[in-house]
């Protein structure tokens, strides 16, 4: 295990400690340790199965683990709904299949967490929503239905979504890996724009030319650990462990 | 059949067209196509002409009566249960509104249950608790399994049939009683003001509907969140009580009373309504039970953990995203199972449930032998029974659609 970088406690908006998970017997997480600073951008990537979006779902409770703590903009993770949902609320997250909601048209898909959680007025959360979808590119789109949108459009609806609950940080597990190559830039564009505007990013991706471009830190995961973590250059130029640049010549070479 | 052979006779027509040359009409697939739909209606109009003249010919011959003349004679014998007021000497055309509202009746209660029942052990499918995810697949396992016959003849004739006798009735409270003549509950007669009452729960129930446009429009101005589904039960419970108490409780209870051998006074429910309609709501209700699960279960998990991240609370992303999705699934499948429930109730026959079916094809055809006219009005009444549930649920399932995908 690498040593985790230190920085003045109260900057750190994550704070992982000796995190640990469990599915059934099988070890998922092994002792994770991880702080990340405002603003900071991280990219984390590692073999498949390697445990990347079980710690990144781990930080909004998607998942639950079983020991360690979880410190989120100074909000402890406990058993609690009420901390669990104002946890939520201050994290966006995207995922690998967009997950829309089919049932909503574009525009009611980016309303609905600021009508129903932050309790908004619909003319003003309305138009919230029409200022990130032009942001995103598409405000020609917002009555139409998630179905009727391209792989790479209903991405960027939902990167939308997220930002309209104006979250503090932003987690993004795979968003590139299920797009057509020709989709692929359009949706790393915007998170490269999003990046440079300041916002705290954990991103799960095998985007290399992304994590080069944006990332502060480049963390690399096998087998439920934190095998090497460091600034993108280093990591990619001269990485330490036997496992990361075994992968990195794969992912390179392919 | 015909269809395929127009598709390959208008290709045919479009190769020939291509060559320029023109074809004799005869040879016009859609003329051709139009000539063999006539000559098929020509077929089967004649075929059913031949049999109904056959039949009404023999049986002038043999000197049946024909006719719907028959709808105003004396029946002449006496129904098990009846919801209009109904005797011995009334008319044919009497037993068979009686039948049919006692059609409606079963009907109506075995789609109000099979619908509970269907959405509980539907739900508790997803449990977090095993013992009630276990009990919801036995439910569907054993109910679905056994002919609906047998579950009719299992509550009427095994369960039912063994209840103690009236004297030994099992009682509730000294006011429901339940013993082998069936179940007997209090009923509430209402007096002069107790039709205040019954305007406070009109009133409650329009008051829903302008209650939620109400909250909907406050919400759309301030984002306040109006709980509308506790406000709307608080009034329905409400505002009725609220009335009969100002009004002085204007009515009283008339009790079921043992006399003699038997119960007299308040609601009678009589077994084979009992049986039917259990058998019909835990039957239907296994497969709803199945709809339910498969609706829930085609949602992705996806869409719960977006909702999830969004910080939206359980009970939200169930009514604004589950259940909408669901639905999509659901609706069209509890069409199907509204229309069997409403077939299945001619079960009613074998236990003497005086349904439709049983009153006026049972035994009116029995003592007019007038087939054709009493089996024709029944198959009607049956048609446009399940032609009504159709069309709603159709309106039901329009709204939930989802517009496109
Ligand atoms: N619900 C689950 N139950 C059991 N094992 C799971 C579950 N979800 C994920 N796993 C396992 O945990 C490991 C890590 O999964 P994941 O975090 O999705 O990996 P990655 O995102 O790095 O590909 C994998 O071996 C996966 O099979
Ligand atoms: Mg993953």
């Amino acid at each position: 295990m690498s040593a985790v970088k230190s920085s003045s406690g109260a900057e750190d908006i994550i704070v992982i400690e000796n995190l640990n998970k469990w599915y059934g017997n099988f070890h998922v997480l092994r002792d994770i340790n991880l702080r990340v600073k405002k603003g900071e951008r991280i990219v984390i990537c590692g073999p498949s199965g390697s445990g990347k979006s079980t710690t990144i779902r781990c930080i909004n409770r998607l998942e639950e683990f079983q020991e360690g703590s979880l410190v989120v903009d100074g909000v402890e993770m406990i058993n609690d709904v009420k901390n669990i949902e104002t946890i939520r609320k201050d994290v966006g997250m995207v995922f690998q299949h967009f997950n829309l909601f089919p049932h909503l048209t574009i525009l009611e898909n980016l309303t609905l967490g600021p009508i129903w959680v932050q309790k908004k007025p619909k003319a003003e959360a309305e138009a919230t929503a029409m200022q990130y979808l032009e942001r995103v590119k598409i405000p020609d789109q917002a009555d139409k239905y998630p179905g009727q949108l391209s792989g790479g459009q209903q991405q960027r609806v939902a990167i939308a979504r997220s930002l309209c609950m104006n979250p503090n940080i932003m987690l993004f597990d795979e968003p590139t890996s299920a797009l057509d190559p020709e989709m692929i830039k359009e949706v790393l564009d915007v998170m490269v724009e999003l990046a440079q505007e300041g916002m705290t990013m954990l991103c799960v991706t095998h985007e290399m030319g992304f994590a080069k471009k944006v990332a502060d830190r480049v963390i690399f995961m096998d087998a439920g650990q934190i095998v090497e973590e460091n600034e993108p250059n280093e990591f990619f130029n001269n990485p330490q462990n036997e496992r990361t640049k075994l992968f990195l010549s794969q992912i390179l070479n392919h | 059949m015909l269809k395929q052979k127009t598709l390959e006779q208008t290709k045919a027509a479009a190769r020939r067209n291509k060559g320029g040359r023109s074809a004799a009409f005869y040879n016009n697939p859609e003329i051709r196509a139009l000539g063999y739909q006539l000559l098929l209606v020509l077929g089967l109009g004649y075929f059913f002409y031949s049999v109904i003249s056959n039949v009404l010919a023999n049986m002038e011959a043999t000197g049946i009566k024909t006719g719907f003349g028959f709808l105003t004679a004396s029946a002449g014998y006496d129904v098990l249960m009846s919801l209009i007021p109904f005797e011995a000497t009334d008319t044919y055309g009497r037993i068979f509104i009686v039948g049919f509202l006692n059609t409606i009746l079963v009907s109506v209660i075995g789609i109000f249950f099979a619908t509970v029942l269907g959405f509980i052990f539907g739900v508790a499918h997803f449990s977090h608790n095993w013992l009630i995810r276990k009990v919801a697949v036995l439910y569907v396992e054993i109910f679905r399994n056994i002919p609906l016959l047998l579950q009719v003849f299992f509550w009427y004739f095994a369960v039912l049939a063994t209840l103690p006798s009236a004297r030994q009735s099992l009682s509730l409270g000294e006011a429901i009683f339940l013993n082998v003549r069936g179940l007997y509950v209090p009923k509430m007669v209402g007096s002069d003001l107790f039709w205040v009452a019954e305007v406070a729960l009109a009133v409650a129930i329009a008051g829903i509907f302008v209650l939620r446009r109400w909250a909907k429009r406050r919400q759309a101005l301030t984002g306040q969140i109006f709980p509308v589904f506790y406000t709307s039960i608080a009034m329905v419970i409400g505002l009725p009580v609220a009335a009969l108490l100002l009004t002085g409780l204007p009515f009283t209870v008339e009790y079921p009373e043992l006399r003699g051998f038997n119960y007299f006074g308040g609601i009678t429910i009589i077994p084979e309504l009992m049986a039917l309609a259990i058998a019909l709501s835990v039957y239907t209700g296994s497969f709803i039970a199945e709809a339910v699960r498969a609706g829930v279960q085609s949602i992705p998990q996806g869409q719960t953990e977006a909702a999830r991240s969004l910080g939206l609370s359980e009970k939200r992303i169930m009514s604004l995203i589950i259940v909408p999705q669901a639905m999509r699934v659901i609706v069209p499948l509890l069409n199907s199972e509204y229309q069997s429930l409403v077939k299945n109730s001619t079960l009613a026959a074998a236990i003497g449930y005086p349904d439709l079916f049983n009153v006026f094809v049972g035994t009116a055809l029995n003592q007019t032998g007038q087939a054709i006219e009493t089996i024709f009005m029944t198959i009607v009444v049956y048609f446009i029974v399940n032609m009504v549930i159709s069309f709603l649920m159709n309106r039901l399932n329009n709204a939930v659609a989802l517009v496109s995908r």
